[in-house]
């Protein structure tokens, strides 16, 4: 049995060795991919032994450098977090396979850079996921975003470059003005930044100056993509796939939602913010979001920026589950980082995979392919009935949960938006899959870009992307079925987080 | 021997690299004065080290020059703040060095070297000499000695670009009129006190009536020394000689010569004037407050529109200035503190870049923006050298500007003056947009084909010292404890006014 804060280091040693290693064997491909791959099961190895020996009642406090009394670099392992890194090491590996198959099968330029950018960027999540204290989330929210930059410029085009500028600037633009100055501010008024059970705000704090800081953060972790702070998210699309879907559907992304479960869990205290009604606010902008975003995904035809819009409108369920403060709330919104994610990076996945093999990305010329790549198609319904919510699959339980929260904070509007952003999903989502399995339209020919066909090639030419391109997708939709089956038990592990303060 | 040393450290730290100038020249060779000025400066840099240990418990040192007892002689005075500013200077001094010795090669012809060396060395004695000395006239002095050797500095870019010359003028009169106004308020401060140690001046003064001589001293004392720290309307030789000057004395001059100044003016606001209250308070408060504030934005919003990378960098240091002397203004134990971590970081951060910079321009021969073009793949260190050091600039947390900006916020709300922060921010804002105008040339534009040599990796030698500073800059961005700790106790000191504690150690044999 290794040590449990030797555990933690491992989490964020792995993918660095992972890095490391990417730029080391720069000109082999497969001892790169391979070892990467290999790392990336490690990492998920040692997170799943966090997760065994904090059931096994295990501390793991581990303070890294101390500055002052209550500032310093450390890390901890909670139920949140570790929910979280789970989630995001487990798809680390899925997301590598299909990785390895999407950028060859595409003959993407530079891979070793990409390869290790992305390393690094795991490795800033499980920092994220594994701080101890808000000062060491900023620093790895930081590292995130500047890691993920040279993933999303990574086509080097006029496009990429505008996408990566609108990225970094919002990203960076809102953690500097809003987030740091939240950060600091928590700081001058509690004395430290650890995070506590409960919130560290102390009993006699303003509703006012709750009121104002939940701003700061709900807009300053622009990773969370509240509305008007969202654009960076279909912008970011212009990375190569793997990117959107490991990075953009999950790590980058839930690290925003995460973050902010974990400051109205630990910083603030879901009591204070039930108690000073400061989140009321919160409840509408959330809820706007999710509707707002649902139509404008439903308005684009680019089948990855769509998905990008049904992500802002997602993850806003999630910040509608911290404004709900209430215990129900916290949880759903933990639930739907999970379910969301093994949704959402299905979904994006099937979308490379059709790139990969007919390099078609608008929806409205997908009609019928459906027959050829079924597997792919198959994987993307039960990726879109997940995130639509209907059971047996894992969206089912979040959307439950997050109803039983408005219906027992009273909130009607939450319930309204729910259920018709329900009905949006099915709206933007289900669409793409029935057009994919009606007959291909008569007559017409594939474009000459299709890689391994000439001018003139039929419908029937398409085949299925190569096999490292569709067997992840496969096995996180199954994902989303066996999860509907374990959705109670990661309730009940996250649970302490909100029953320990005495509610 | 070594008790000998170390008795005199204050004295050696400074006459060291006095007497290695002219030695360097006897000798008229540029290996030879190479050897003579690393030395001393490493010897330097290390007597510095020793004597912030000494004083890191809040102890003052004190050492009479040629054996005559203050207030009559000089007498050299060492705290924890102006330890920490000779650190900065011996520091840079000693990592610049390597780096000028191959930047020189191309920039100065050849038979300036020893010359080089040499008013290298009178500049960063002046340096030392401004920050170690305890008499308010030998301040001056040693400004005349880094000031003078500063403009040949300057000049000697002239083989690169010509505007070096009008720079070099330009910097000439400005800064002499800085230094008369500056020797005008110490004789103002001599007619009303008679006498020019600080610790008696402040005796002195907190023992007389206010009056207008003593005001207008203080006045002319702030503004002279703001020209010498380009304080924001002040600032207007700073761009040009810090373009036109060879690579190695902007790198150097960016990370020593205006936190000197600034030095200065914090040392006589503080120590010998009294900042609490009155109008030393009223002068920090709506006059230096709203100059920095304003610093800040508008030389960061000109930096976004400088095609020449150098004057960029120089226009970010004239709105880093502005941090510098916001931390001041909040006159609470962060925010002196604050200034001078920043001071600490802002050197290291603001060296590497202007000697990273100065890397691309010995490769590519020009620092105009297209020149960049694509070095992230030409020349990948120095690429990645900029980046992080433009990081830092920013103020990405694990840089060192993180350490300062947090710590310069931390005041700010300490203070209640939480609009402050936000301008803090707003400012940081500006930075990203120009660093990342940089960072696309680099990576997202073809390199430039040339029918000369291809661009490829600077030399080791230019290289090496560029990467250690990158490697303090990340390195004091997580371990900050000992530069921030060292900054409280020389905050601590400066707060509670006048120039002795009651903790002095006489070094060396005290005066008669």
């Amino acid at each position: 049995m290794i040590a449990p804060h030797i555990l933690l280091l491992l989490c964020l040693a792995i993918p660095l060795v992972g890095f490391g290693w990417c730029w080391l064997f720069r000109n082999s491909p497969n001892m790169r991919d391979g070892g990467v791959f290999a790392l990336a099961l490690l990492l998920a190895l040692a997170v799943i032994s966090i997760f065994r020996a904090f059931n096994g009642g295990a501390e793991f406090d581990l303070v890294l450098v101390q500055f002052q009394p209550g500032l310093s670099l450390a890390l901890n392992a909670e139920p949140l977090g570790i929910v979280f890194a789970l989630v995001a090491s487990t798809l680390w590996i899925a997301t590598h396979v299909y990785g390895v198959g999407y950028m060859r099968g595409n003959n993407e330029k530079k891979q070793a850079s990409f390869f290790s950018c992305f390393a690094f960027a795991i490795f800033a999540t499980m920092g994220i996921a594994f701080s101890a204290n808000l000062l060491t989330l900023f620093l790895f929210y930081e590292l995130l975003t500047i890691s993920t930059y040279p993933l999303v410029a990574h086509k080097e085009t006029e496009e990429a470059q505008k996408g990566a500028r609108v990225y970094l600037g919002i990203l960076m633009g809102t953690s500097i003005v809003l987030f740091l100055p939240g950060v600091v501010w928590v700081y001058a008024t509690a004395g430290t930044l650890d995070f506590v059970q409960g919130g560290i705000l102390g009993p006699n704090v303003k509703p006012a100056f709750v009121g104002i800081l939940l701003a700061l953060f709900a807009f300053g972790v622009g990773k969370a993509a509240v509305m008007p702070f969202h654009r960076w998210l279909p912008a970011a699309m212009v990375a190569p796939t793997p990117v959107s879907a490991l990075l953009h559907a999950v790590a980058v992304v839930k690290a925003g939602v995460f973050t902010i479960l974990k400051l109205d869990v630990y910083i603030f205290g879901t009591d204070v913010l039930t108690k000073t009604g400061a989140s009321q606010w919160l409840v509408w902008v959330a809820g706007g979001s999710i509707i707002i975003a649902s139509l404008i995904a439903m308005s684009q035809d680019n089948l990855k920026r769509r998905l990008a819009y049904s992500t802002v409108s997602q993850l806003s369920y999630i910040t509608l589950g911290v404004a709900l403060a209430n215990s129900l709330g916290v949880l759903g919104g933990g639930l739907h980082i999970v379910t969301h994610a093994f949704g959402k990076i299905t979904l994006f996945m099937c979308a490379g995979a059709i790139y990969v093999a007919t390099h078609k990305t608008e929806i409205s010329q997908m009609r019928g392919l459906g027959r050829q790549m079924p597997i792919t198609f198959t994987a993307f319904g039960i990726g879109a009935l997940s995130i639509i919510g209907l059971p047996p699959l894992a969206g089912a339980w979040s959307k439950w949960e997050l109803l039983l929260a408005s219906a027992s904070a009273g909130q009607w509007f939450a319930i309204a938006v729910l259920m018709i952003s329900s009905l949006l999903n099915v709206a933007y989502l289900l669409p793409i899959v029935v057009r994919g399995f009606m007959p291909a339209p008569a007559g017409e020919t594939l474009d000459d870009t299709v890689s391994g066909s000439g001018s003139g090639s039929r419908w029937a030419q398409v085949r299925e992307a190569p096999v490292l391109c569709y067997l992840p997708p496969a096995l996180t939709a199954f994902g989303c079925i066996v999860l509907f089956f374990y959705a109670g038990d990661i309730i009940g592990f996250m649970s302490p987080i909100v029953t320990e303060s005495g509610r | 021997m070594l008790e000998g040393i170390v008795q005199n450290a204050p004295l050696l730290a400074i006459m060291l690299p006095l007497i290695a100038a002219p030695v360097a020249v006897l000798f008229g060779n540029k290996s030879v004065a190479f050897y003579i000025s690393g030395a001393t400066l490493v010897l330097s840099f290390a007597l510095c080290v020793y004597m912030a240990l000494l004083v890191s418990d809040g102890s003052i040192l004190s050492y009479h020059i040629g054996g005559w007892a203050p207030p009559i002689g000089i007498e050299y005075r060492i705290d924890a703040a102006n330890a920490m500013v000779m650190i900065i200077v011996s520091a840079m001094g000693a990592l610049v060095l390597p780096y000028a010795r191959a930047s020189i090669e191309k920039e100065i012809s050849p038979g300036h070297h020893t010359m080089f060396y040499a008013c290298y060395m009178l500049c960063f004695t002046g340096l030392m000499g401004v920050a170690a000395t305890g008499d308010a006239f030998n301040v001056f002095v040693f400004l005349e000695i880094s000031s003078l050797s500063t403009y040949v500095l300057v000049a000697m870019g002239a083989r690169q670009d010509k505007r070096a010359l009008s720079a070099a003028y330009d910097y000439l009169i400005l800064g002499t009129v800085g230094a008369t106004f500056f020797v005008i308020g110490l004789g103002f401060l001599y007619i009303a006190t008679g006498t020019l140690n600080m610790v008696d001046l402040a005796d002195k003064l907190a023992n007389s009536p206010d009056n207008k001589t003593i005001r207008a001293g203080f006045a002319l004392i702030v503004i002279g020394m703001g020209l010498k720290l380009a304080l924001f309307p002040l600032h207007r030789w700073l761009p040009g000689a810090y373009s036109y000057a060879p690579s190695a004395v902007s790198a150097f001059l960016a990370s020593t010569a205006t936190k000197v100044a600034l030095y200065v003016v914090i040392r006589f606001t503080f120590s010998v004037y009294d900042a609490s209250s009155g109008f030393e308070r009223t002068t920090l408060e709506y006059i230096i407050l709203p100059l920095a504030i304003t610093a800040m934005f508008t030389a960061s919003a000109v930096a976004i529109f400088q095609m020449n990378v150098k004057k960029l960098l120089a226009y970010s240091s004239v709105s880093q200035i502005g941090y510098m002397l916001l931390g001041l203004t909040y006159l609470n134990q962060t925010g002196v503190a604050a200034s001078f971590i920043h001071m600490f970081n802002h050197a290291m951060t603001k060296g590497a870049l202007f000697m990273a910079v100065g890397m691309v321009v010995w490769r590519t021969g020009s620092a105009l923006l297209p020149s960049f073009a694509g070095i992230g793949r030409t020349m990948p260190w120095t690429a990645a050298a900029i980046v992080v050091a433009g990081l830092s600039l920013i103020g990405v947390p694990a840089t060192a500007g993180f350490v300062s900006k947090w710590v310069l916020m931390a005041g700010a709300f300490e203070r209640g003056w939480w609009p402050v922060s936000f301008a803090i921010v707003g400012s940081s804002v500006l930075a990203v947009i120009y660093v990342w105008r940089l960072v696309e040339v680099m990576y997202f534009q073809e390199p430039k084909a040339t029918t000369k040599d291809p661009v490829r990796e600077a030399p080791l030698a230019m290289l090496v010292p560029t990467w250690i500073l990158i490697l303090a800059i990340v390195w004091f961005g997580i371990a900050a404890n000992a530069p921030v700790e060292l900054a409280r106790i020389a905050a601590d000191g400066l707060l509670a006014g006048g120039f002795d504690n009651g903790q002095t150690v006489i070094l060396g044999i005290p005066g008669r």
